[in-house]
């Protein structure tokens, strides 16, 4: 008897500390999403080995799928976090100036040429060029909120206007199409590997966001600065400068996904590239249960937050949801999703654990 | 029930997680009676008052109001409203930005019209018969914090509230704004209001209060008539000890001997900032303890934070120990071996939402800088020390801090600053709103680390507890410096002429 009871409360201790866990959220949504899937159709969790029509090994599936294509919202969400930490406030300018990144990509590939026949410069030059340009806008929209403190949407809402007609302009409203296929491989796959490489650049992103977390006190400072501005001032802290630079961090994502959104085409469409990306990487920084309103922040749960929606996206995708519902479908587990995450919601399940658990403790006892 | 009572809690018990904040508490409250509630912070006044105002759920006991003859149903603060049960909080949670009549009423109108000229001439009414001196059309941010004060207690008592909760509303007064206030109080009391005062100031309690219920450990250690439980009593009960007898601390406090300029650690001169202070000079030797004393709005804190570098500073020169330096921010000041801890604990000290380790670590780890994070263990290490050393109550250091009671963050924010091991440390009001037990240690500990060598600027609205700390005082009227008193001459009578104006310069 007595041995029952220690084990029930363990569980019960563990079940609790488990769901005050911020990560929990995200992880149970994408669990039951796992689930639907594996009682309607098992095969969702095929990986098949083939070749490709170059005769290269690929690995396709729908879990290769999720992993290749949650990349890009990934790594925004990466940067949208620490805006949102600092700022308290989110960057609605993301889908925009991932077009002018890739428009600059496209400039520097292709010179004035649509279709050169091949490079005017390395891929590498081009890159960093676009590092610098989103950087820049970055800078642009840093400014505005830390110095004439804007509020982030409104200062943003700037480059969301015109961000794209800066990246028509920027090509002359061209469309360069890229043929070398070394471009190419930054959003397909490098021949010989067969694993999509935006899983290796996410990877790499989070990898280094992980590091530079835990060894710069970038965490701590962003936090800091979003939970109290004028306690961090007489800390020593420059809250001005953290706001501005998390704005340049996540220029920096914007530039590596605009790299993979155009490699995957080899060209762009500006009005089409990145559309509604802002909306989900915001989506991806709630749902792993971070207060929008800034302050702590839980990068992980951010993370497994953007590779939700996608799980949810390539779902919708795979049970044949015309390509206009989709976004009511969205709308509907993202509802639930983030009623879930409300603390209220958690409160009252809490309440109900605990409850559950003397009752559990009495018929035990 | 008594007959002239508006308010008896039974048994009142509460239970948070692995405490136990309230246990069986009766609390009593006559028709037209000012009543004290004291206790140490985290004696469980707060709950007591959150359970009686609807925010808490209360887990066993009763409420009778007057005129019910079933217990009382308390789910929400609406439900205490509606009771009869208003509450005045010391913040100020009214909106500044709308009008005096339009706090007043607001959230409390009945259908979708509203009679805007009714509700101004029902508003000047009440602040006439109450005497506050605001107009209903005013814009409440353009009142003075006390005046905010009142204008809720206004719209509390125009809710015919028969229990009237003041939770510390003298905090951020004035003396002649607290005088203001209790006139009002004693108005209300003669209509038959019960009122509940929560505060820190014992001489308060003693000027306006009838009764006194003194809460330790969340349990009840009794209620009292006020003429019959002196001061150094009430102290004890509040302790549940013989207090270290206070006067003794004073013997303990260094006499100032004069200094020569070679020994100065600070020395300022001709200091200004943009927060409107007059030019001043400065200075505190090694090992020394002062402090700025003066009328709240004086200019006490502007002079410290223009040294700290807080405020813009505009004009003037610093040299630390005697070598000039250039302070435009903060960190500035703490690369030169200075720490201030600010006025306004909630606003300017602690980071609400960071554990009490990060904000243990947080200046210190911004001095060495962002590239050299402490790692969780030497952090937890760091914080496992000072919460020993200054006996702060926290359950882990994982704990966000905004859990604590306003004492215990309090010694947070001073483990920050003595962190960082300052030459110079700044304490501005670093006891305010903090119970008698954790002033006399703050007091205490001050005292220790300028026998140590630090030197320690100390500033008090509390004048008695700078007369028992600081060996020279530097005295305020309105943001200029008026005099500097030290050695024998330093007494309450020299502080308060000199405060006032008299004859010294």
């Amino acid at each position: 008897m007595q041995k029952t009871n220690t084990n029930k409360k363990s569980v019960g201790q563990m079940l609790k500390n488990l769901t005050r866990k911020q990560i929990f959220i995200p992880i149970v949504a994408l669990l039951l999403l796992a689930l639907f899937n594996l009682i309607m159709d098992p095969s969702f969790y095929q990986i098949k080995f083939g070749y490709n029509s170059a005769g290269n090994p690929v690995l396709s599936g729908y879990i290769i799928t999720i992993l290749d294509n949650g990349s890009e919202l990934a790594i925004l969400a990466i940067g949208m976090t620490l805006v949102t930490a600092a700022t308290g406030g989110q960057d609605i300018s993301v889908g925009a100036a991932i077009a002018i990144a890739g428009s600059v990509i496209l400039r520097v590939l292709c010179g004035t040429e649509a279709r050169p026949a091949e490079l005017q410069a390395p891929i590498i030059v081009a890159f960093l060029v676009a590092c610098v340009v989103s950087m820049l806008f970055g800078a642009f929209n840093g400014i505005l909120v830390a110095q004439f403190k804007i509020q982030p949407m409104v200062a943003t809402l700037i480059l969301y206007t015109a961000g794209r007609n800066i990246a028509a302009w920027i090509n002359q409203n061209q469309l360069p199409i890229v043929s070398d296929a070394t471009f190419g491989y930054f959003g397909g796959m490098i021949p010989g590997i067969p694993i999509p490489t935006p899983v290796f650049i996410a990877i790499a992103c989070i990898v280094i966001t992980a590091l530079a977390l835990k060894f710069t006190n970038l965490g701590l400072y962003t936090q800091s600065v979003g939970i109290n501005e004028s306690s961090s001032r007489l800390n020593g802290l420059n809250p001005k400068f953290i706001k501005f630079i998390t704005f340049v961090i996540l220029g920096l994502c914007v530039a590596v996904v605009g790299l993979i959104k155009v490699s995957r085409l080899s060209t762009i469409n500006y009005s089409v590239i990145a559309k509604d990306i802002e909306m989900d990487a915001i989506l991806a920084v709630a749902l792993g249960g971070n207060a929008l309103s800034g302050g702590k922040f839980n990068m992980p749960a951010s993370i497994m937050g953007a590779y939700t929606i996608q799980f949810l996206t390539t779902t919708l995708y795979k049970f044949k949801v015309a390509s206009e519902a989709l976004p009511a479908y969205k709308a509907v587990v993202v509802i639930i999703l983030v009623v879930m995450s409300a603390p209220i919601v958690k409160e009252r399940l809490a309440s109900l654990g605990k409850k559950l658990r003397a009752h559990n403790a009495k018929e035990v006892g | 029930m008594k007959e002239k009572s508006v308010l008896e809690m039974r048994g009142i018990c509460k239970y948070f997680p692995g405490v136990r904040a309230l246990h069986k508490v009766d609390f009593t409250l006559c028709e037209g009676e000012i009543h004290a509630l004291m206790g140490e912070n985290g004696a469980g006044k707060s709950t007591l008052i959150k359970v009686l105002t609807g925010v808490y759920e209360k887990d066993e006991g009763e409420i009778f109001l007057k005129g019910l003859d079933k217990p009382a149903v308390i789910h929400s603060p609406q439900d205490a409203q509606n009771l009869g049960i208003s509450t005045v909080y010391q913040e100020i949670t009214l909106c500044p930005n709308l009008t005096v009549a339009e706090n007043m009423y607001i959230g409390r109108t009945k259908g979708v019209g509203q009679k805007w000229k009714k509700m101004n001439r029902d508003a000047d009414k009440i602040l006439k018969s109450l005497g506050i001196p605001a107009e209903a059309t005013q814009q409440l941010s353009s009142c003075s914090i006390a005046v905010q004060q009142m204008v809720a207690i206004a719209r509390a008592v125009d809710m015919e509230c028969k229990v009237l909760i003041l939770d510390e509303p003298t905090s951020s007064l004035d003396d002649n704004e607290v005088e203001k206030l209790f006139g009002l109080m004693r108005d209300l009391k003669a209509k038959g209001v019960g009122i509940i005062f929560v505060t820190h100031f014992l001489d308060q309690v003693y000027e306006v209060c009838d009764k006194i219920t003194v809460l330790r450990d969340g349990q009840l250690v009794g209620e009292y008539e006020i003429e019959n439980l002196p001061r150094v009593q009430l102290v004890a009960k509040m302790l549940g000890k013989e207090l270290d007898d206070m006067s003794e601390i004073r013997d303990e406090s260094p006499v100032y001997h004069g200094a020569d300029e070679s020994e100065y650690v600070i020395e300022a001169e001709g200091l200004q900032s943009d927060a409107g202070i007059k030019p001043f000079n400065f200075h505190i030797k090694k090992g020394e303890v002062n402090g700025f004393a003066g009328l709240l709005g004086s200019g006490r804190s502007e002079c410290v934070r223009a040294i700290f570098g807080a405020d813009h500073v505009t004009a003037g020169s610093v040299k630390v120990k005697g070598k000039k330096v250039k302070i435009s921010k903060p960190i500035d000041a703490m690369k030169h071996g200075i720490a201030y801890l600010p006025e306004d604990r909630k606003v300017d000290g602690i980071v609400g939402d960071l554990s009490v380790r990060d904000n243990i670590i947080l200046a210190q780890q911004v001095l060495r800088g962002f590239f050299r994070p402490y790692s969780k263990a030497e952090a937890n290490k760091i914080a496992e020390e000072y919460i020993k050393l200054l006996d702060i109550k926290t359950a882990s250091t994982d704990t966000p801090i905004k859990s604590l009671s306003g004492g215990n963050q309090q010694k947070v924010i001073l483990a920050r600053w003595l962190l960082t091991h300052p030459d110079y440390l700044i304490l501005d009001e670093p006891t305010r709103g903090i119970d008698v037990g954790t002033k006399v240690e703050i007091q205490k500990l001050v005292l220790k680390l300028a026998s140590e060598g630090m030197s320690v600027t100390f500033i008090s609205s509390e004048t008695d507890e700078m007369l028992r700390t600081c060996s020279r005082l530097i005295i305020m009227r309105d943001r200029k410096v008026v005099g500097e008193i030290s050695g024998n001459e330093l007494t309450q009578n020299s502080i308060m002429s000199t405060i006032a104006g008299g004859d010294i310069k």
